[in-house]
């Protein structure tokens, strides 16, 4: 078949185009009648000149060039690939969601801050919080916005010495970006053999320059740690906050709450938690919960509910401040609101039960063929190690890379970094007893074929738009946009 | 529930397969003390039919842009979307797909991604683009911190007419940063570089200035890099992307980070966000600088493919040492940024930009006209312009509410000095008639 791989930029014809545009109604003046000549620009930007069915074709061609939740099974560890329901897409696209200006009279977007009212309530509810505000554009927005609440408050009580965040060897690297952006030293502390938070180092890491905990729980290998409520309390004795990594919360919905086991400060992934979708890469969303001391130092604005109707409350001196512009990815948190009404309390339990379940599963089914560093049950996720592949000459990334020829996305690979030859698989709970058992079946025979042909998994993938691509070669010498052979201009 | 597929024979068949005996026994992890033993207070379930039934309910309660004429800007705007974008941005697998770690099944996001930061660097006259920021505030604040680590200094002088929200992410992000931000005015609405060359100190890592600035105002900064680069001093250059099909862009002035909002390429509203944040610079700040980045390269046969690249800036592998601590970028968005771009091309841009241009300075002239207005500034606009109502403006804007017309911005409430002050915007979807009314309303 002929694979078109050309740039949008090299379909470009001069005279071309795509656009529909209507005659100016009104007397036009001459551009230099309106501007100086030195304000205008000489050299026009190089964009392609190329018609609407161009525009079409192209698009649809690189589309058909990726793999999407609705392509097929993404097993990517952390990141929850769960379903996208599409009537959330319908909703979010309604005109009075979707059309709606950020700074128009409170009065005249009533049905908007009644949405953010009520998400703002539910999902305190759902994480034992107080207050949630949805502001933070992501997952890593959000640990930012949080971390700064904890500086806030601290400040706050003149309490100046904290200026250190604990966090756990196991953690995803934007916990300790995060802390470093927010002003933070970071103190990391080892992982006792059971992979939870090792208590003794916990206690000698504590001081009272200790600012808080950074912790994901269940954490990154999968494994709820039982010793939180301990944790806890060992971290409020030392005068710390504990912060809650909302990114397994797919776990623990209607089965345990961050604010019940001590957390202070939590942040929710809509993205993933909730299925709005990925959009490959983005947009998220990473709304902000807190306990009632804290919610004076929330980022602002926060919905309000007055007499007279909901409004925005800007009057908030003791706030962090501002973490990006207006009120949040607003069109997401849409999609996530429609999600939890659908699903209702009974529904989301049943979405951690069975994630849960599936992830059991194919722990259950792949043991055997696959190391186990933490032979237990596990919770929506689950860890491997590839390290007798590794023995046989095949790696993580070879496994990963034969499953391409499977149709199935990989696990997230060589993450958490305390495991060699990590392997993280999240089936989430959209996921069917048949899929699982293909998946299952696909990983049985690389192992085999790890062992009795060992070449064959190190040259996949086969079946991919590209082979292996060279990514030190993209690193030494990057190319970032588009440059003509001809090296003249576009 | 149907976005559970696993019914509960299959459950028991798997609970049996692993011998387990139910699903409460892979719990047992979690100790009882910390279980929610209640069910969560939420609504009950709702079908789809209920589903919609509520959320036209409340989307009803909301004065849009499809039933109302919107002259609001100050940070977000009406534009056109040609109607490609959403079918094209609509597809799963671009839509479903997460950030593309595995570059072989993501070719399709890595090649949008690629020319996007192609159009960003054309537009911009920069020399490289970044994947996408969160919004044009945060990629401001982005900018300012690494400005900061490029010249290891601690000052960030920000123009009084850059918006004053971005003002705001700027404050946040410096204050735990521990670097320091000051504020330097405007003078007949544009940059008062008097008071900027006073403020200038030897340890200012950048000034920010924008254009259009908040006003609507083209800023005039032709040779102010060459002076702030003579103090060691960057300049970043917030701008709206779509003006640059007209005015010079800040690579050709100079600049060393560009910086913006994109939501007008492209992307609705939607009450304030998801849109992106553009961030392009210089070759000799490239690594430097933050998020997500896509390269060129090629696979073992020789075919082009593309990656995601200098990766080493990044959380991931850097932690605390990151450039930045985002993980992600707005793809979807920037992929609408893309389509459209690709829609309007070199000519279609160009045009949108004169259609905003043009019926600005007629809405202009039209409302000097109603004898209700003063100038405020007289320097020359884009898309938006400020005049001060001899009314309250207020009071006209509920007035206007009632006529199906959406206001422009009482200014006043982010600028004391502008009290009564209307900032207006005039995108290409307004039409003469529809400015003809707006003035054939604002009378006192």
């Amino acid at each position: 078949m002929h694979q078109d791989i050309s740039l949008i930029f090299e379909k470009s014809i001069p005279g071309r185009e795509a656009f529909s545009l209507p005659e100016c109604d009104v007397p036009l003046k001459d551009i230099n009648e309106l501007y100086p000549a030195e304000l205008l620009r000489e050299k026009p930007a190089n964009l392609p000149e190329v018609s609407e069915v161009d525009v079409i074709r192209h698009f649809t061609a690189l589309s058909k060039r990726n793999h999407g939740v609705d392509s097929g099974f993404y097993p990517l560890g952390s990141c929850t690939m769960k379903y996208n329901p599409k009537i959330n897409e319908d909703a979010a696209a309604l005109p009075g969601f979707e059309k709606i200006h950020p700074y128009q009279d409170p009065k005249s977007v009533q049905g908007a801050l009644e949405l953010m009212y009520n998400m703002d309530v539910m999902l305190s509810e759902i994480t034992g919080m107080d207050r949630v505000v949805l502001q933070p554009a992501a997952g890593a927005h959000g640990e930012l916005a949080g971390l700064m609440i904890i500086k806030a408050y601290h400040e706050h009580r003149q309490d100046l010495k904290r200026k250190k965040i604990v966090i756990p060897d196991t953690a995803h690297g934007t916990n300790p970006a995060s802390a470093a952006v927010a002003g933070f030293d970071v103190l990391e502390v080892k992982s006792a053999a059971d992979g939870g938070v090792d208590l003794e180092s916990l206690k000698n890491a504590m001081s009272d320059e200790v600012a808080g905990l950074m912790l994901t729980n269940p954490n990154t290998l999968g494994l709820f740690d039982r010793n939180i409520g301990l944790i806890a309390d060992i971290v409020h004795q030392a005068g710390g906050l504990l912060y809650y990594d909302g990114a397994n919360a797919n776990a623990i919905l209607g089965i345990s709450r961050p604010g019940d086991m001590g957390f202070d400060v939590v942040h929710l992934n809509l993205h993933k938690t909730f299925s709005t979708p990925h959009g490959g890469g983005g947009p998220g969303s990473g709304p902000v919960g807190v306990k009632k001391q804290l919610i004076d130092f929330l980022p602002g604005p926060l919905v309000e509910k007055g007499k007279d109707g909901f409004c925005l409350d800007h009057e908030r001196p003791l706030s962090i401040g501002r973490m990006k512009s207006f009120y949040g990815n607003f069109g997401i948190v849409v999609r996530a609101y429609a999600y939890i009404l659908t699903m209702g309390a009974k529904g989301l339990r049943e979405v951690s039960e069975t994630a849960v379940l599936n992830a059991n599963y194919i722990m259950a089914k792949l043991k055997a063929y696959y190391n186990l560093p933490y032979d237990t049950a596990c919770m929506h996720e689950v860890v491997f190690s590839g390290q007798r592949q590794k023995e046989l000459g095949v790696s993580t990334l070879d496994i990963a890379k034969r499953l391409l020829d499977f149709g199935y996305h990989p696990p997230t690979i060589y993450f958490p970094l305390i495991v060699k030859e990590c392997m993280m698989i999240e089936p989430t709970e959209t996921e069917s007893k048949e899929t699982l058992d293909e998946f299952i079946a696909a990983m049985v025979q690389i192992a085999g074929e790890a062992e009795n042909d060992p070449g064959l998994v190190r040259g996949a993938p086969y079946s991919t738009a590209v082979a292996r691509l060279d990514e030190a070669k993209a690193a030494r010498n990057p190319v970032l946009s588009y440059v003509p052979l001809c090296g003249c201009d576009i | 529930m149907r976005y559970i597929p696993n019914t509960a024979g299959q459950r028991a068949e798997m609970l049996e397969d692993m011998g387990i005996g139910s699903v409460e026994e892979l719990f047992s992890g979690i100790p009882h003390s910390l279980r929610l033993n209640r069910s969560l207070g939420l609504p009950d379930a709702l079908s789809e039919i209920e589903l919609m039934a509520h959320m036209r309910e409340l989307a009803g309660k909301n004065a849009d842009a499809d039933g109302y004429t919107c002259f609001l800007g100050a940070g977000a705007y009406d534009h056109y979307i040609p109607s490609v974008v959403r079918h094209l941005t609509s597809r799963q697998e671009f839509y479903t797909a997460y950030t593309p770690y595995q570059p072989e099944i993501s070719q399709g996001t890595l090649q949008a991604i690629f020319e996007y930061q192609t159009m960003i660097k054309e537009l911009t006259g920069m020399e490289v683009a970044n994947a996408s920021m969160y919004d044009g505030a945060t990629a401001a604040a982005e900018a300012a911190a690494m400005a900061c680590g490029a010249t290891k200094r601690n000052g960030i002088l920000t123009a009084y007419s850059v918006q004053p929200e971005t003002r705001e992410v700027l404050k946040t992000y410096s204050r735990f940063r521990g670097t320091t931000l000051n504020i330097f005015g405007y003078k007949d609405g544009r940059i008062d570089r008097d008071d900027l060359e006073a403020k200038l100190t030897g340890d200012t890592a950048a000034v920010i200035i924008q254009t259009p600035n908040f006003f609507g105002i083209v800023e005039d900064y032709a040779g102010l890099a060459e002076l702030l680069h003579k103090r060691g001093t960057l300049l970043i250059v917030i701008c709206d992307p779509i003006s640059l099909a007209l005015f010079k862009a800040p690579g050709e002035l100079g600049a060393d980070i560009a910086v913006g909002d994109g939501q007008c390429l492209g992307n609705a509203m939607n009450f304030g966000g998801p849109s992106l944040g553009f961030f392009a610079t210089t070759a000799q700040l490239m690594r430097k600088m933050p998020g997500r980045i896509v390269g060129e390269t090629t696979d073992k046969n020789g075919k082009r493919g593309f990656v995601l690249t200098l990766q080493t800036r990044e959380q991931h592998i850097r932690r605390e040492k990151a450039t930045s601590n985002i993980c992600s970028n707005q793809a979807l968005n920037a992929l609408n940024a893309t389509i459209y771009l690709s829609v309007m091309g070199k000519e279609g841009l160009k045009k949108v930009a004169l259609l905003c241009a043009g019926k600005a300075a007629y809405a202009r002239e039209k409302l000097m006209k109603t004898g209700c207005f003063k100038p405020v500034f007289n320097a020359p606009v884009f898309k938006e312009f400020i005049l001060e109502y001899k009314g309250n403006v207020g009071g006209l804007n509920e007035k206007l509410m009632k006529e199906k017309i959406i206001g422009g911005l009482e200014a006043g409430l982010f600028y004391k000095e502008l009290e009564n002050t209307w900032l207006v915007a005039v995108t290409e979807k307004r039409s003469r008639k529809e400015i003809d009314i707006l003035a054939g309303k604002v009378g006192l």
